[in-house]
């Protein structure tokens, strides 16, 4: 079986955002990049596929900008097998939609023919929480998102999903496409001999326009503006005081 | 043109959250229809004709949407989809496992998760965990969205709606459900509750969680976690608050052991009061408190406990 894993290349978790005091969006220059977090976790859990002897081959497919190859040479020093980076923007402020994002998708996939497709639940840059849901209908395949566990046998997979209520399983025929949660495994660093093996294995570049997309928005941005301030309230010196102050001052107790 | 809303529901009970989205379909304009889908679902669909605003119930009662899979789902959405310029759904896992299959088969993009409406067209919504609030005109034909529930007040009721039988679209086959595990509890519901109590990492096991429980039983709070909680195995996953967990407001939120991570803050800092109790002075959380209490949680949850 061979395994598609799309991963993003997004603003690092522990960067602070700034919004760009013309409003165009936020400031990305000179901030440090990684891949989207939920990514390693479906990178991760492809590899521990691979090595359990379910998957033979691991594709690694970034779109954006030409940077984008930084985040495909982690997921290869992860254990990805090859890597096709998609020039979609020149700008790396020019977000690529989830709708244009999962029609190059559907068009490799169109091409390498993988059984499986793991992407993030979502990027935690736009927080669409969308491409998956959107290859899959493309595709007309199975979907199975949020996934906190993951078997696959008998030509279906059985996943566990983190619902708002609690857990839900299903049961979804293959080829299959599965969104990952925060629980499913935790990445492993790529050691500094496999940063080294990664430089030397296979990456295509190509275009929208090799896969006969259209990659342009659908959403105009109008504005990008900070979030309403929150100001810190005051220090209470015991539990006493904080009571007196719900009840009397805040009145939400 | 129309709203469609998709219904949230358990097949019982209507959620909280429909209300919320017809509080945003009503700045969209148009008429607003509730589709109700599930299996046995009747009687929620005679809930959601109750509430204000709302012109038209479709009730889509078939096995094939029993359990919110998301396949079936849109396929029906997409075969009604002819009459609406909005296809509307909470930001709830169901509304965003389904929604974006629904756009994406009508060649729409995916407005997710918006937290206000300027107009029919032009939607706000924040992005890298709200540090950035985006402003966003859609082009396309039909506007696919999910609604934030913590940023809308929930419509009341008053209405009358007719409610029409409607038939499915079919099952095309390709998931089954297999099991729901669900902890039902008598306490209220994170997403709607007006207090909040969460633990985080600092509360140190799973045991130690009975105080955080204690604490929001006396004060009829729903209880929340942090991510860390949640992976540590202290709370549930449906506990998580935050930019990839729930979103709440609540009057009054109070995050115990919770150092305030921007991802965490994402979940909550719309809440009306905030309350801090943590033992480093230096938490971020308390730059987004109202109230700050630098104490060890062992000895002031319990004292807490005792005098609300
Ligand atoms: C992709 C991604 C998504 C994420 N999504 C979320 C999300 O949705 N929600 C979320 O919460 N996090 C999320 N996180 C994780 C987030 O970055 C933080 O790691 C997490 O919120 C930290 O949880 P915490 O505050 O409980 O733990 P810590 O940061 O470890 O804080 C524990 C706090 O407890 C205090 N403490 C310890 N002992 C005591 C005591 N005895 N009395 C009082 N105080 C004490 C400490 O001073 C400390 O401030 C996400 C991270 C990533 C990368
Ligand atoms: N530009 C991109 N390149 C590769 N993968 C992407 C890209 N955008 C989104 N994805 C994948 O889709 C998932 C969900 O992203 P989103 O729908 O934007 O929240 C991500 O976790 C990735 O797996």
């Amino acid at each position: 079986m061979k395994v598609l894993v799309p991963v993003k290349r997004v603003i690092d978790y522990n960067v602070k955002v700034r919004v760009k005091s013309d409003s165009t969006g936020v400031d990305l220059a000179n901030v440090k990049m990684s891949m989207n977090p939920f990514d390693e976790i479906a990178v991760e859990q492809a590899i521990r596929l691979k090595e359990a002897g379910q998957v033979e081959e691991i594709v690694a497919v970034s779109i954006g900008v030409e940077k984008n190859q930084e985040t495909l040479r982690t997921a290869l020093a992860m254990g990805a097998d090859r890597a096709i980076l998609v020039k979609a923007v020149d700008n790396v402020e020019n977000d690529v939609e989830p709708l244009a994002v999962a029609k190059i998708l559907k068009a490799i996939v169109d091409e390498e023919k993988p059984e499986l497709v793991l992407l993030g639940k979502q990027a935690i840059d736009n927080d669409a929480n969308a491409t998956g849901q959107m290859l899959s209908a493309m595709l007309g395949w199975s979907q199975a998102t949020f996934a906190s566990k993951l078997d696959i046998a008998d030509g279906a997979a059985t996943v566990t999903r983190e619902v708002d209520g609690g857990l839900q399983v299903i049961k979804v025929q293959m080829p299959a496409i599965v969104t990952v949660d925060l629980r499913l495994n935790e990445p492993r660093y790529a050691s500094l001999p496999n940063i080294m093996k990664a430089k030397k294995k296979p990456m295509e570049t190509k275009t929208p326009e090799d896969y006969g997309v259209d990659a342009s928005p659908r959403l105009t941005v109008v504005k990008v503006s900070e979030p309403p301030e929150r100001k810190a309230g005051v220090l209470v010196g015991s539990v006493e005081e904080l009571v007196e102050k719900l009840k009397t001052e805040a009145g939400v107790i | 043109m129309a709203v469609l809303i998709l219904a949230d529901h358990d097949n019982e009970n209507l959620n909280d959250q429909t209300a919320k989205s017809v509080t945003a379909a009503k700045a969209m304009g148009g008429d607003i229809h509730i589709l109700c889908a599930g299996d046995g679902c009747n009687g929620v669909a005679q809930q959601a004709a109750k509430l204000d605003g709302v012109s038209k119930v479709l009730c889509a009662s078939d096995p094939a949407y029993g359990h919110d899979l998301a396949e079936p789902l849109a396929d029906l959405i997409v075969k009604l989809s002819g009459d609406y310029e909005h296809l509307v759904a909470g930001a709830t896992t169901t509304g965003k496992n389904v929604m974006p299959r629904v756009a994406a088969l009508l060649d729409s993009n995916m407005i997710s998760d918006i937290s206000a409406v300027e107009s029919a067209d032009t939607f706000e919504r924040p992005i890298y965990a709200g540090n950035a609030m985006a402003t966003v005109q859609s082009g396309d034909a039909k506007k696919v969205i999910t609604v934030r529930g913590a940023s809308f007040d929930a419509t009341g009721d008053g209405g009358s709606a007719a409610v029409e039988e409607i038939d499915g679209a079919g099952n095309p086959g390709l998931s089954e459900w297999v099991e729901d595990k669900v902890v039902e509890s008598e306490r209220p519901e994170l997403t709607s509750a007006k207090i909040v109590v969460s633990g985080g990492r600092g509360v140190g096991s799973k045991e130690n969680f009975e105080l955080i429980e204690k604490v929001a039983d006396k004060l009829g709070a729903a209880i929340g976690a942090s991510r860390a909680a949640v992976d540590s195995g202290y709370a549930p996953n449906d506990y998580q608050v935050g930019q990839t967990g729930k979103v709440v407001a609540p009057d009054l939120y109070v995050a115990v052991g919770i150092s305030g991570a921007i991802q965490h803050l994402a979940g909550m800092k719309d809440s009306k009061v905030i309350v801090a109790i943590n033992k480093d002075e230096e938490a971020p959380i308390f730059q987004v408190a109202d109230y700050g209490l630098v104490a060890d949680l062992f000895d002031a949850v319990p004292k807490l406990t005792d005098q609300v």
